[in-house]
């Protein structure tokens, strides 16, 4: 089943008088409990197409279609309500509230969709428990190292059940041990049943989705399904 | 509406934490509110005292159901330059009134001059001696701390006795008693029979009796003042009741003509002088002082709302990456809206709490010297509504402005 259609979508930005094409013609489809990466040098469009995807822009031109709405023609607010229903994000930077500690960070998406206050504790303790981080709850992400801030941000991707979890270079600030273990984070929830696209420019993080989509100049270049026995061990 | 009052519920706490992060800041921004709110408080309140103590001074003072005739016209109906040329009301007009008046229960003459007065070594400048008769006091409502007013006979006779107004009292007899004392009017020894209540009340000037003398006017003809070079006299007249002032002051008027024997065409040369056009003038004095402390104050607060609004633009330019992540993760405008207004209208909120309080504070220090103020329950709720007001006022633009933020630049914003 399809969660997302893009058919021939462009984006094009003013930047002074000239105009910018970021993307020009893409056109994918994104199955359920697919793990993809999107895979481009800087400049071939793919924060931009990462942004459409996640909701948070709309396309100049093309069809998005997300779980059978169509996107590109939503306004602000019900671009939010997707974003906050559908789509788990996790940054390279992190994104978290620095005043806050885990469990608000967690609870916050509950908060927008109205969950209850009970309900959303629950819920948001879950997540982090998945993650491997109940102890640290009431920690505020200073006091937590990179990994961790990197899970709670995960923790907080997941809480909403989202279509998707949307993760722009989430191992970029992290060492590589640590990126490892976030990537194995990645494996598990995909082997149960989440859907996960992966922005990246690495190709050794990129080699653990089972497709990768490869951009340059606001095309796509290639479409490829790995084959999974292919597939390198995760280093520990 | 759940939802939205939920809205509201999370918003408060944001709201709250972002204070309490920014403390040092908050305090200063609320310092505007605090002053604002202080100021019109204060102001409010006062303005409605001074004018409190206006009409309650003019209805003890001048009594609801007094007119006085005179010469002049005491709150400018008729400009002074025309009223120069009229003839001085005389004591025997007095006299010749007292007579043919049939409705008033009192009459009194009533002459005012500026004295000194001294005890020993105690002394009051700027004193007002007033020559009158026994009938005086029943055109006021004074009472009396100690004696009585004089007799018809101390009166008639012009014997050299004195009533004395409450705070000269005060200031000449620290000790207390009065009666039988003999103070000394611009060298001349009277001995003074009773003492008027403090009234207390300020601002009324000439007017006030705390700061009165009274003698018998056949004493003030001997003393101070020629019979009849010396300048009029006022006619004080009480009617029985408010609802006989006008009659009472029809009846003066065809007196005070055939007293003048002046002819049908020809205007009166006197004037009946009410407590009604004292509060006219009042009123507008009153309103004049309202409007112009309310601007001013007015302005205090506009100043202090500018400075939120400032705060707030600064707070959402800094916090443009939260606003960014909320906004990924599910914010609506309305939600990111709210959560700015909120935090503008409870910084100004807790100012205002601030500012009622000083208000409070310093009305207690104002009363105690001597001006009429009371902070009442409206004061509460002016401070409240209007702190209120001016938060959610000055916290729309810079709301609006974090709402309409894009999230993919507010997320990149270092």
């Amino acid at each position: 089943m399809n969660i997302i259609t893009i058919k021939n979508i462009a984006k094009i930005y003013q930047v002074g008088l000239e105009e910018v094409h970021a993307l020009r013609d893409v056109t994918l489809n994104i199955d359920k409990n697919e793990y993809v990466a999107l895979m481009g040098p800087s400049g071939s469009g793919k924060s931009t197409l990462m942004n459409i995807l996640g909701c948070l822009d709309t396309p100049t031109k093309g069809l998005y279609t997300f779980s059978g709405n169509n996107v590109s023609e939503m306004d602000d607010d019900e671009l939010a309500a997707i974003r906050n229903r559908e789509i788990g994000f996790v940054f390279q930077t992190y994104n978290l509230l620095t005043r806050s500690d885990a469990l608000h960070n967690v609870e916050l998406p509950l908060i927008y969709a109205g969950v209850s206050k009970d309900e959303r504790r629950e819920r948001a303790i879950e997540a982090l428990s998945q993650v491997g981080l109940a102890d640290r709850m009431d920690h505020k992400p200073n006091e937590l190292s990179g990994g961790q801030r990197q899970r709670v941000a995960v923790a907080r991707a997941l809480v909403t059940e989202p279509s998707i979890i949307l993760a722009d270079e989430p191992t970029g600030n992290l060492d590589s041990k640590t990126g490892a273990d976030i990537m194995a984070l990645f494996e598990e929830l995909y082997s149960k049943g989440n859907t996960i696209i992966l922005v990246t420019h690495e190709e050794e993080i990129a080699e653990h989705a089972k497709r990768i989509i490869r951009l340059r100049d606001g095309l796509v270049e290639k479409d490829e399904i790995r084959n999974v026995a292919r597939q390198k061990p995760i280093e520990s | 509406m759940n939802n939205f009052l939920f809205e509201i519920k999370e918003g408060l706490i944001i709201s709250l934490n972002a204070i309490w992060a920014n403390k040092i800041r908050s305090v200063l921004t609320t310092l505007g509110i605090v002053i604002g709110v202080a100021s019109v408080v204060l102001m409010s309140t006062a303005i409605k005292g001074i004018n409190k103590s206006f009409q309650d001074g003019a209805s003890n003072i001048m009594g609801t159901d007094n007119i006085f005739i005179d010469k002049w016209s005491w709150f400018g109906e008729i400009p002074w330059w025309e009223l120069r040329n009229r003839r001085n009301i005389q004591y025997k007009d007095f006299q010749k009134f007292k007579q043919m008046a049939k409705l008033p229960i009192a009459i009194a003459p009533s002459s005012f001059r500026n004295m000194n007065v001294a005890r020993g070594q105690y002394k009051v400048d700027g004193i007002f001696l007033g020559g009158t008769n026994q009938d005086y006091i029943k055109t006021t409502n004074l009472k009396f701390a100690q004696g009585r007013f004089f007799t018809e006979i101390e009166s008639n006779a012009g014997r050299k006795v004195a009533v004395v107004g409450g705070e000269i009292a005060e200031k000449l007899f620290p000790q207390g008693n009065v009666i039988g004392e003999v103070v000394k009017i611009k060298g001349k020894k009277y001995k003074v029979v009773g003492t008027i209540e403090k009234q207390g009340s300020f601002l009324l000037g000439n007017f006030n009796p705390d700061n009165q003398i009274f003698i018998p006017m056949e004493a003030m003809f001997k003393d101070f003042k020629s019979r009849r070079r010396g300048g009029g006299i006022t006619i004080v007249v009480r009617a029985a009741s408010s609802q006989q002032v006008d009659a009472v002051k029809s009846e003066a008027i065809g007196i005070m003509r055939r007293i003048r024997s002046l002819r049908y065409d020809d205007d009166d040369d006197f004037s009946i002088n009410q407590q009604g056009s004292l509060l006219d003038m009042i009123n507008k004095q009153v309103g004049v002082i309202q409007i112009a402390g309310l601007f001013v104050t007015g302005l205090s607060l506009f100043v202090g709302a500018i400075g939120i609004m400032n705060i707030m633009f600064v707070s959402v330019k800094e916090r443009t990456r939260e606003i960014g992540i909320r906004k990924a993760i599910g914010a609506k405008r309305r939600t990111i809206l709210g959560q700015f207004i909120t935090e503008s209208a409870i910084i100004c909120l807790f100012g205002g709490m601030i500012g009622l309080f000083i208000a409070i504070l310093g009305g207690m220090w104002i009363k105690q010297m001597d001006f009429p103020v009371s902070i009442e329950a409206d004061a509460v709720i002016l401070a409240i509504g209007i702190s209120l007001i001016t938060g959610i006022l000055s916290g729309i633009a810079p709301a609006y402005t974090a709402a309409k933020m894009d999230p993919v630049d507010a997320l990149r914003y270092e």
